[in-house]
């Protein structure tokens, strides 16, 4: 077995407590971190799935031709927010309606002329879907003399919008928070380990160990704690995800990549810790 | 192959070597004797770069004070073998892993590392010993460990920091003829020693006294005094 390893090994046979107490710590804190990720991906994908539903619908005058329309559609098409454009004609919306609300069916029965305006609804592209974009759509829209009202929903749209980055705002700052909070604990533990082995590493400069050396299985061993610990925080946020799914909503789970990255990302932050710790205090042993 | 130049260490509460400057050719046997406080172990950590002086120079090895890049300290010190009064082994490893140690860090090839370990427990008379912990093990023997683990690397020179010290008088001889056997098969071996009786035991070695961290005595010296003829 490769020296590095064994010692990364013997450290954790050592000192059973420590290395298990900084892994749980470590999980913990990406634990928490994992939880508002869940309820990131969850609220994100409900936002995605709202957000489909942004489109800008211009009512056109009654009477307009239908080659004007056409025209106009073919134009609206070329903007670059947009996604499609679907002509619905006056009789389509009396059949959609009658379809859709079958409560008033009555009532479009009993009408002689057909009370809908024809409209273009027009869907913006996913990445676009959001209240600039749907305003400068109907702006645009409203330019067309044939066209009688626009709607898109303005005021959703923009509180849409503003949950959205404020979601975004607060993971990124609870985020960085707990990141910083497992560097430091990665850190201490680390600087513990070393001033536990000070005489091992003493002795190993005497006989000509280089620094480097000397690094290595501290750094394997916050990385190899850093993933422990990132495996352990998936399972927790499983664990927690499997109870609020089956008992309280419906809710999706990190994806394979996501968790594999939620991993990763505590081995990166034990290494991290021990790159931060190991520099200063390697130097006072 | 270890000069020193007119060397000074000086600490915050004090000088603790002083224009010190000596000798110690290839393969000569020295003693550095005086008292506790003297200065012997400040000069043993400037050998071995442990610490750098204040003033003045430490050549070892090629290598030296005024010159050397961290990066060429560990280099250094894998042509030292350097031995403690407190023999410094790892508890939780038996004597053969005590040794190997030295070599493995040093990235030797494993294949190569056991019979060099063997080899050097023969030549200090642990064999036997080999699977036992340091616990285990008596004074001298734990001393015998420390020297086959300074040996492993096969050190132009071997550092010994009253390696005697902890040690009953007959362990004191058992490990003093050790290291100068090992001195007899090419070695040089700079002891630090309190101890004038091992000193008289050894009449033909080379002496240097420190007292207050300054040279008060080189028998070099004096014996070259001696061969210049009178006015």
């Amino acid at each position: 077995m490769n020296l590095v390893v064994r010692e990364t090994v013997l450290a954790f046979r050592r000192a059973p407590l420590l290395s298990a107490l900084s892994v749980t710590t470590i999980a913990f804190s990406l634990f928490v971190f994992g939880l508002f990720g869940l309820v990131t991906v969850n609220v994100q994908r409900v936002m995605g799935s709202v957000a489909e539903r942004v489109e800008v619908v211009a009512y056109l005058r009654h009477g307009t031709p239908d080659e004007t329309v056409a025209t106009a559609a073919a134009d609206v098409q070329a903007f670059p927010e947009v996604e499609s454009v679907t002509h619905v004609s006056e009789e389509a919306a009396l059949a959609r309606a009658r379809r859709e609300l079958p409560e008033f069916r009555d009532i479009f029965q009993q009408q002689e002329a057909n009370p809908l305006p024809a409209s273009l609804e027009i869907r913006l592209k996913p990445e676009l879907r959001d209240a600039r974009h749907a305003a400068l759509v109907a702006e645009r829209m409203r330019g067309f003399d044939f066209v009688d009202d626009v709607r898109y929903g303005s005021d959703w749209v923009a509180k849409l919008d503003h949950l959205r980055n404020i979601a975004g705002a607060v993971g990124v700052v609870v985020g960085a928070a707990f990141a910083i909070v497992a560097v430091i604990i990665i850190g201490t533990t680390i600087r513990m380990a070393v001033l536990h082995r000070g005489h091992e590493i003493a002795i190993m400069r005497l006989v000509g160990a280089t620094d480097g050396f000397v690094r290595r299985p501290f750094l394997l061993d916050g990385l190899i704690k850093g993933l422990l610990g990132g495996a352990l925080a998936v399972l927790l946020c499983y664990g927690a995800y499997a109870m609020v799914d089956a008992w309280l909503l419906k809710a999706d789970f990190f994806t394979t990549g996501e968790s594999l990255a939620g991993i990763a990302a505590g081995g990166l932050l034990g290494l991290a810790g021990s790159l931060v710790s190991i520099g200063r205090h390697l130097r006072s042993v | 192959m270890i000069k020193f130049s007119q060397v000074t260490k000086a600490y915050a509460k004090g000088a603790a070597l002083t224009d010190v400057s000596f000798h110690v050719p290839k393969g000569e046997f020295c003693f550095l004797t005086g008292h506790s406080g003297a200065g012997k172990t400040t000069a043993l950590k400037l050998i071995y770069i442990s610490e750098l002086p204040t003033s003045g120079e430490v050549r070892v090895s090629g290598f030296s004070s005024g010159r050397i890049s961290p990066r060429d300290v560990p280099r250094l010190r894998r042509r030292l073998g350097i031995v403690f009064q407190d023999f410094r082994l790892l508890e939780d490893r038996t004597a053969e892993e005590n040794v190997a140690f030295a070599l493995e860090v040093t990235g030797a090839r494993r294949s190569a590392i056991a019979p060099r370990v063997m080899r050097v427990l023969t030549q200090v008379g642990l064999v036997a010993k080999a699977h036992q912990y340091p616990r285990e093990l008596s004074g001298g023997e734990q001393q015998r460990v420390a020297i086959a683990r300074a040996l492993v690397n096969e050190p132009v020179v071997l550092l010994a920091d009253e390696p005697t010290g902890n040690l009953d008088e007959r362990a004191t001889r058992g490990i003093f003829q050790l290291l100068r056997d090992i001195n007899a098969a090419g070695t040089a071996v700079l002891m630090a020693t309190h101890d004038l009786d091992l000193v008289k035991g050894f009449p033909g070695a080379h002496l240097v006294e420190l007292q207050h961290g300054a040279v008060a005595y080189d028998s070099s010296e004096s014996a070259a005094e001696a061969e210049e003829p009178a006015p």
